[in-house]
């Protein structure tokens, strides 16, 4: 289990074990959301159907378009780091942070749009759990950022290497994780009739 | 002990087990007031001695974290503390008001103490769980800051662990939200939700990050595994206590006038709430396993295994037992509740102050590492002992709320409540033996701390050099 740093690229699962135990977790909260929602939505078709169809799905595909960008840039950000090019992987991870931003940025302008139609978590059912998902989605991505910018600092400060670049693969897996949620949560909320 | 103030620990210590055994005391007063109802009536009504047990446990699980802190602090942060003066006066202070407010509900009425502590001038009172007058509120929000201050300036001068942080954070953490105990709105719905952000946040937010940065210190202490390993075990388990926890308030908003959301939100993350104990079962039971010593204190290492199973039965698996909103529309308020109660305080808050006990009293005592073998044989009497009773008090309870459920509300020709009370008698009965039992093994506990004094420390033949 416990590799020598010098294997760390082969490294499977990449990254530290802990993050696992912790990514395992939280899809676990999230694959209950999901239960949920598939369940309330088998129960209440037309409700769904009918409040689904008032979502902007511009602003999820632009969403989905940015977080899978920076999942892409967070793979090059770690390919470079092992060669050992630190500034481009620097460069790549802080596009990736960019990406994140954006994700947040549009997302804001959506609940802005809600809220000044006066739709909230009490509007309906469907609403309830739009909130709920996307919200919680939200705060990982939140949360995701604040891993990547730590990565970014210790990049920075040259603290990871071709030898040594652990930390980059734990935020990196925990990345992913938040965009693969995205990935099920948008067809899901979106799309899906 | 490597540093002399920490020894101010062992007063606190002394005061949580002398409190804990009056809680004891007072819980068998009330469960055979259950099947008794006139015992000891005037003079110890049922709802004083439920008042009386259940604030004697906060106050001594209290103690038992200002203790453990007092110890735990300078030995983290490799100095001593800041003034273990200022830590004796208020362990002064805390033992006179705490005692003083327990005097005063045995001794006068309700209203006359409210009356006495002119509660009029900010209405405190009243609240389950809040009952201490205010004043006695007061007092304690002066011994919080006062003691936050003492942990918080012996922090700043030292080393910074996770363990320290963590346990820091905890504690700032427990200071912050009973300042909501004076928060009284006069909408009760308003009441209720806010009066959680104390009970709630803290038995399952903040007292975890407590009690998870306790079992660390002992597990490092203990095992000799490297802290680098146990820290990350401890991140992961705050993360997710956080995430679970503090959303998982609203398993308590379902029923009490808050918006719908509530019955979903409380129901999918309280379901969750039992993943962080689960993680602490494999976090301390993989520590002991990766151990590179074998530590003498084997009582101290029971305990810490010990607080990791029972707290994720008690607190997880009990909770879950009943946290979903459609189960608890049924459950609400039931003997399942109260079984729930006693696994999961038992099991996370009691136990691991008596872990921390266990670890820290026979260096405080000027031992090396343990007690005599003796010693702690009756040690681990008394854990077993206390331990399977409360299982027994926990499966009594649960068998007596299912039953309750199931005759009082999950039928089409319910009961009365007292007519369903008559009929599940025997599970009191049996739960009030099982609580004698439990009082036989706190008796043990004690006994524990006087025998064998003069025996030399146990001893560890190491097999092989790991």
């Amino acid at each position: 289990m416990t590799h020598a740093d010098s294997d760390i690229g082969h490294e499977r699962p990449p990254g530290d074990l802990a993050i696992w135990i912790f990514i395992c977790a939280e899809l676990l909260v999230f694959a209950v959301f999901f239960a949920s929602y598939a369940f309330t939505r088998a129960n209440h078709v037309e409700l769904f159907n009918q409040w689904q169809s008032t979502l902007n799905r511009n602003y999820a595909l632009v969403n989905t378009l940015a977080l899978i960008t920076s999942s892409y840039f967070v793979v090059r950000a770690i390919a470079a780091i092992r060669i050992d090019h630190r500034s481009a992987s620097l460069r790549w991870l802080l596009g990736a942070l960019a990406m994140g931003a954006l994700f947040l940025v549009v997302k804001s302008m959506e609940y802005a749009d809600h809220y000044s139609h006066g739709v909230n978590l009490r509007t309906n059912l469907f609403f309830m759990f739009y909130f709920s998902l996307t919200f919680f989605h939200f705060m990982h991505v939140l949360m995701g950022m604040v891993i990547l910018g730590v990565n970014a600092a210790v990049l920075r400060k040259g603290g990871y290497s071709a030898e040594n670049h652990r930390g980059m693969e734990t935020g990196g897996s925990y990345w992913h994780m938040v965009d693969m949620v995205w990935l099920i949560l948008f067809p899901l909320v979106y799309v899906m009739r | 002990m490597k540093y002399q103030s920490q020894a101010v620990a062992k007063p606190y210590f002394i005061a949580a087990i002398g409190l804990f055994v009056g809680q004891i005391l007072f819980g068998l007063i009330m469960g055979l007031q259950y099947v008794w109802g006139d015992f000891l009536f005037p003079e110890i009504p049922f709802n004083v001695a439920r008042m009386v047990h259940t604030n004697l446990l906060i106050v001594w699980i209290l103690f038992g974290f200002m203790g453990a802190a007092y110890y735990l602090i300078p030995e983290e942060t490799e100095n001593e503390l800041w003034s273990p003066k200022l830590a004796l006066l208020m362990f002064w202070i805390f033992l006179v008001a705490g005692a003083l407010t327990i005097l005063g509900y045995l001794l006068v009425p309700y209203a006359k103490l409210a009356e006495l502590t002119m509660n009029d001038l900010l209405p405190t009172m009243g609240r389950e769980f809040l009952e201490q007058p205010t004043i006695t509120k007061i007092g304690i929000v002066i011994v919080a800051l006062a003691f936050l201050l003492n942990i918080g300036m012996t922090l700043l001068k030292g080393r910074k662990t996770v363990v320290s942080l963590v346990m820091v954070i905890g504690l700032t953490g427990l200071a912050v939200f009973f300042l909501f105990s004076f928060f009284n709105p006069d909408n009760l719905v308003k009441d209720k939700f806010y009066w959680w952000w104390v009970v709630h946040l803290w038995v399952e937010g903040v007292w975890e990050l407590i009690l998870g940065s306790i079992l660390a210190f002992v597990l490092i202490k203990t095992t000799g595994v490297d802290r680098e390993v146990i820290e990350k075990w401890l991140y992961i388990i705050i993360a997710m206590t956080l995430i679970t926890g503090i959303i998982g308030t609203g398993h308590h908003y379902y029923w009490i006038g808050t918006p719908e959301y509530w019955q979903w939100w409380g129901s999918i993350f309280s379901a969750m709430e039992p993943i962080p104990f689960f993680m602490m079962t494999i976090f301390a039971f993989n520590m002991v396993n990766k151990r590179r010593r074998n530590h003498p204190n084997q009582a101290a290492v029971l305990w810490a295994l010990g607080t990791a199973v029972m707290a994720f039965l008690g607190a997880g698996v009990w909770g879950f037992l009943h946290t979903l909103a459609p189960v608890n529309y049924y459950t609400h308020g039931t003997q399942i509740t109260a079984a729930h109660g006693h696994m999961a305080f038992y099991g996370a808050y009691a136990m691991i102050v008596l872990t921390m006990i266990s670890y820290s009293m026979p260096l405080m005592n000027g031992r090396k590492a343990a007690n005599s073998n003796k010693s702690q044989v009756v040690e681990m009497w008394a854990f077993w002992l206390m331990t399977v009773s409360m299982v027994f008090i926990t499966l009594f309870l649960t068998g007596a709320g299912i039953l309750q459920t199931w005759m009082q509300r999950y039928t089409d020709t319910p009961l009365n409540f007292m007519a369903a009370q008559e009929k599940i008698a025997v599970f009191y009965w049996m739960r009030e033996i099982a609580g004698v039992v439990f009082l036989i093994g706190l008796t043990l506990y004690i006994v524990s701390f006087f025998v064998g004094r003069n025996d030399p420390e146990a001893v560890i033949e190491e097999k092989a050099a790991a």
